[in-house]
């Protein structure tokens, strides 16, 4: 047997297959089918958690993922342990295994519960009232303790080893939900021929027709016609059916996202199976059939293990096989509890009393009640309960009176009524209207194109929700487009037995203001209704602060019980009606998702695409040690046996300057500019005027935004009167390119010119150095390399190692230099002829650090290093590039802003320090006077430093408020343990004049 | 996630295919050069971002590279409708007859 309280004939799972679990390190047996919850509860096992702040001992309250109180951590293995898994909604497998949470040393005996005997001090607010002096013990002494004692659940140590899927699909009609609402409309929907997702977050369709066995549609019981519908259904190519699938988000225009579970159930999952799959469904038209959840009633003790929702212990019964006790009193203020009463009774168990709240309860069900012997005792409420670590009575007092009559009971089954479930609706940025009559909010007033059906709005009567849900579909497929609608009956035959009338919302009898008791409203967060009547008394006025003030609701959960709980009692509080106090919107995940789910396949390798040059290899080859630049991976340098990088760089510095370098400059954005008004274009474009650039030649160009300010730079050849060759730096390429883009095709659409991302299609090799010339002239056909007929800054079309190349010769080191274009296919075996031909003259491979090292001693900037967004090109020393001629450009009305052309502005300059040796540090603050007091004036910062192998000393470039005016001062950089004395120099620190480059 | 109708391709893509460009219809002034800094101001910093109906632009960067103009409420974050760069900003009777056209689909 498994499980001492499982009854045989009850429920649908199967003697026979029995699986063995652990709970806690203990051995169970349950059957095939089972959640942990049903399975706990089937062995008497009724304690199975503790609550979050008070540690008072909890048990399951639901059947269903609104549960607040058993959160459990399952470990599959080490490395798979997923804590504050909803009992209710796992299903166990053989040799499956979960444990308690927020507990120490067992859940039996916690001793964190002395925060319950303390709980005079944990008042709403607590947190906010309680630490606030003295101010420094907040980080030392309250934030890491609170944080320790605080959270629920432990967090996996290992990495996840699981894999998640992400699938996109379109559909004419999401269905969220499968109960018969669902069920009805996705039967009606589909048989348009429309297309047709119907998801449901538990591993059974049918919702409440699992358990409530009363029900007869068209002859067949509540669950054959459910087996049936779902037949029919799996049988349509149009339809997709996904169980365990929760729809946790609704975002813009229909856009619903769905986390499918696939393997949490399974005892060995393939090895190939994801996990869990996220869909992102854009549907045509959203059906959303949540159903309504069971609201709890709020009274002193009322969270004791063994205390649970009516519809809850109906559904144990019924589709588990299990009683929830051997003694189960009943405390109600709606008529469904009966039915749950009712069937607990016929299947032999002892109900002492059932308790209603309400004096006038429908006839029939009295009657009924009589008939099966039962005690009702009318117009009367629980106002106390007793038991410890699981509930062993009841107090039940006439309304409004103290005087009581214990009972004797090991569980109670609560009803305060039906809550529609609006999360969804909510999400979807509807907002909810109050139906004062039967105390609810209902989903009226869509704003996108959906409906709610059944329950969840309202529709309690089968018979009316089945034709509503068919109302639906229909309506779904004509705004679809489907021309003739195929005529679907009505079911000609509903019978049900019991109805869902009857609620109650706010605190009960005996839980007043004027009541001491602890009457709990959420149970996951621990809020008791006297917490949201101090938070109105603290002045809280909207329920929105009274949510943050207490956390009422703010659980993982989300108040899926307590929401209406909350509202009315602190309505009440206010002395205002419900509606005017408000429902807090509810956000997106319905349920907790797992970041397995969300990130799926973004994980690993795929986390962020990697981009490799077509030279990757012989730079591996080279022994590179590799830097990330944004998405690339570049040789940062190339160590030779026994270097660390300082000497690396030392050496392919000096390498450079003295014999050549070889680089792999192909990351360099590069954009081709092609039409008959591409030199009109660029002159827009740049600061710089590009109409008089002779073919054949290049020049150094500075682009700004509108407002003034430096955005990318690079060099351009002009490889024809009509077609320009755009170089960017390597991670501007794609903005400069959209800004060109937006531009030509807004701005100056009458511009024939085309534009084309080339940075992919042609590998760069630089080759730099005094040597540069003699390296890569062997291999150049049909180019005259000599500086008569290719100067610096020009740019020849012709062949190397007999493949096509734009050589360019230009320079980022200061040295006579080139950089050879080639067919990115080709750029490999270039690459390693010309590093054949390099080793002859004893060049060296050189990395971004000798690259970054050179350009400094140069003063060449770097954007976004020397600029930040607020340099204009007067401000970096290049105010030549900036045309004074054109008419317009972009950035040209900005360059002459009032403060862009002030006084005293930040200008880059070169720094010296005082002790050659000592290199600054990047981002360093520079002050005029270092005796000054705190806070001190700081006149700008390092941008670029340093040491400098071919100078002998460290360099720096640093913008320096009215630095050009300063040339010879002494500034100083303060530090953390020293200040360090500077000297205001030129930007140039190698080669002044620049003869070099012309070699 | 958006859903957004691309006018050049004249369909609907989700939104991971655009990218968004700020405010629609504020024009570059051909004679930029020389205006005032108040009209500067209002070419370069100015911008409504309002509650409520808003013009706005896209570019469908991973689709046909086109920058085109958007109509959205920032309340609802419904697109209203889409049009071409260099089309006339639709007048409020025409965002009427689409909104109106929009509820119409979804009450049908």
């Amino acid at each position: 047997m498994s499980g001492l309280y499982r009854i045989s004939g009850k429920g649908r799972l199967t003697p026979a297959k029995t699986v063995a679990f652990t709970f806690d390190g203990k051995s169970y047996e349950g059957l095939e089918g089972d959640t942990l919850a049903s399975a706990l509860l089937a062995n008497g096992v009724v304690l199975t958690a503790r609550s979050f702040k008070y540690h008072r001992p909890r048990g399951t309250m639901t059947e269903g993922s609104e549960e607040p109180n058993s959160l459990i951590g399952v470990r599959r293995d080490t490395a798979r342990q997923q804590p504050n898994v909803r009992a209710t909604m796992q299903e166990i497998y053989d040799g499956f295994n979960a444990v308690s949470q927020n507990r120490w040393p067992s859940l039996a005996f916690d001793i964190g519960a002395v925060n319950s005997i303390l709980s005079p001090l944990f008042v709403a607010g607590f947190y906010y009232k309680t630490f606030m002096w003295p101010r420094v013990a907040w980080e030392k002494i309250y934030e890491p303790n609170i944080r320790a004692a605080a959270g629920l659940g432990l967090s996996p140590t290992e990495q996840d080893p699981d894999h998640y899927a992400n699938k996109f699909a379109y559909a004419d009609v999401v269905i969220i939900g499968g109960g018969p609402a669902g069920i009805s409309a996705a039967l009606t929907a589909a048989k348009q021929g429309v297309s047709v997702i119907i998801c449901d977050e538990n591993a059974e369709f049918g919702g409440a027709l699992l358990y409530e066995t009363d029900v007869q549609i068209d002859g067949k019981s509540g669950y054959d016609w459910t087996q049936d519908a779902l037949a029919q259904l799996g049988a349509m190519d149009n339809v997709t059916i996904l169980p365990r699938t929760t729809a946790f988000g609704y975002y813009a225009q229909n856009m619903i996202g769905l986390c499918e579970r696939i393997t949490d159930h399974i005892a060995v999952p393939e090895a190939d199976s994801p996990r869990e799959r996220l869909w992102q469904i854009r549907a045509k038209k959203v059906i959303i059939a949540q159903g309504a959840i069971e609201r709890h009633l709020v009274f002193a003790n009322n969270d004791r293990p063994g205390i649970m929702m009516a519809s809850a212990a109906r559904s144990y019964l019924n589709k588990y096989g299990v009683a929830v006790g051997s003694k189960i009193g009943v405390y109600t203020a709606c008529d469904s509890a009966y039915a749950a009463a009712f069937d607990l009774k016929e299947a032999g168990v002892d109900i002492p009393i059932i308790v209603d709240s309400r004096s006038d309860v429908d006839p029939a069900l009295l009657e009924r009640a009589r008939e099966l012997g039962l005690n009702v005792q009318t117009g009367h409420s629980v106002i106390d309960t007793t038991g410890k670590l699981r509930i062993s009575g009841i107090k039940v007092a006439k309304n409004g009176q103290t005087a009581n009559t214990k009972y004797d009971v090991d569980a109670l089954l609560i009803s305060g009524g039906w809550t529609p479930s609006l999360h969804l609706y909510s999400q979807s940025r509807a907002k909810p209207s109050w139906d004062g009559d039967v105390k609810r909010f209902l989903p009226e007033n869509p704003v996108q194109d959906q409906v709610s059906v059944g329950a969840c709005n309202g529709t309690n009567d089968l018979t009316e929700l089945l034709s509503e849900a068919q109302d639906a579909a229909l309506n779904a497929a004509k705004s679809i487009g489907v021309k003739k609608l195929k005529k679907v009956s009505a079911p000609k035959e509903v019978v049900t037995s019991y109805g869902h009338e009857g609620d109650h919302i706010g605190s009960s009898h005996g839980a007043g203001a004027d009541d001491q008791v602890k009457a709990f409203v959420d149970f996951q967060h621990d809020v008791v209704a006297n917490d949201i009547r101090l938070a109105v008394r603290e002045g809280m006025r909207s329920i929105e602060h009274v949510k943050r003030f207490t956390t009422t609701g703010m659980a993982t959960d989300q108040g899926k019980t307590s929401n209406l709980h909350g509202l009315a009692i602190a309505a009440d509080g206010l002395g205002k009606e419900i509606p005017q106090v408000g429902l807090t919107t509810f956000r997106s995940p319905f349920t907790p998702v797992s970041f397995g789910t969300i990130v799926n396949h973004g994980a690993g390798d795929l986390f962020d695409p990697v981009r490799r040059t077509p030279m990757h290899n012989w730079a591996v080859e080279q022994g590179a040690v590799f830097e990330d630049v944004g998405q690339w991976k570049r040789g940062w340098y190339f160590p030779q046996a026994g270097e660390d990088m300082h000497a690396s760089v030392n050496r392919e510095c000096k390498t450079v300057r003295e014999s050549a370098g070889v680089f792999d400059a192909s990351t360099l954005g590069k954009i081709e500019v092609v039409g008959p008004d591409a030199a009109k274009f660029l002159d827009i474009i740049y600061t710089n005027a590009w109409s008089t650039l002779k073919v054949g030649r290049c020049r150094y160009g500075i682009m700004t935004h509108e407002d003034g300010f430096i955005f990318d730079d690079g060099v351009v050849g002009r490889l024809a009167e009509d077609r320009f060759h755009v170089t960017t730096t390597t991670g501007g390429a794609a903005n400069v390119l959209n800004h060109m883009e937006d531009y030509l095709q807004t701005e100056f659409p009458e511009l024939d010119v085309w534009l084309t991302s080339i940075s992919e299609q042609w590998g760069v090799i630089g080759v730099q150095g005094p040597k540069a010339r003699d390296i890569i002239a062997p291999l150049v056909e049909d180019i005259d390399l000599s500086t008569e007929n290719m100067p610096h800054m020009s740019v020849r079309e012709g062949r190397i190692c007999g493949v096509p190349t734009r050589l360019f010769r230009m320079s980022f080191t200061g040295e006579m230099g080139y950089e050879i274009n080639v067919p990115a296919d080709y750029a490999e075996s270039v690459l390693e002829a010309v590093w054949a031909e390099a080793q002859k003259h004893n060049a060296c491979a050189y990395g971004t650090e000798a690259m970054h090292v050179l350009r400094a001693e140069k003063g060449y900037i770097i954007v976004g290093q020397e600029t930040d967004g607020s340099i204009t090109p007067h401000d970096a020393g290049l105010s030549w590039a900036v045309s004074k001629k054109k008419t317009d450009f972009v950035g040209i009305r900005g360059l002459m802003r009032d403060d862009l052309v002030a006084e005293g502005r930040k200008q880059l300059v070169g720094l010296k320090t005082k002790d050659p040796k000592v290199v600054l540090e990047e981002g360093a603050q520079i002050v005029a006077d270092p005796n000054q007091p705190i806070p001190m004036k700081m006149l700008g910062h390092v941008t670029s430093s340093y040491w400098s192998e071919n100078c002998g000393h460290s360099i720096a470039l640093a913008i320096v408020e009215g630095g050009r005016s300063k040339m010879g001062e002494t500034l100083y950089v303060p530090m953390i343990d020293r200040t360090i004395e500077v000297e205001v120099v030129d930007t140039v620190f190698v080669d002044k004049d620049g003869g070099r480059l012309n070699g | 996630m958006l859903y957004i109708r691309c006018p050049y391709c004249e369909e609907y893509r989700p939104e991971l295919e655009f990218r968004h460009a700020g405010e629609a219809h504020i024009e570059r002034p051909s004679n930029l050069a020389e205006i005032s800094a108040d009209d500067m101001e209002k070419f370069l910093f100015i911008r409504e971002n309002k509650r409520g109906i808003i013009f706005e632009r896209w570019r469908h960067i991973h689709g046909c590279g086109r920058y085109f103009n958007c109509v959205r409420d920032t309340v609802t974050d419904q697109i209203i409708m889409t049009y071409k760069s260099g089309e006339p900003k639709p007048s409020d009777e025409e965002i009427e007859k689409a909104i109106l056209a929009l509820k119409e689909e979804q009450t049908s």
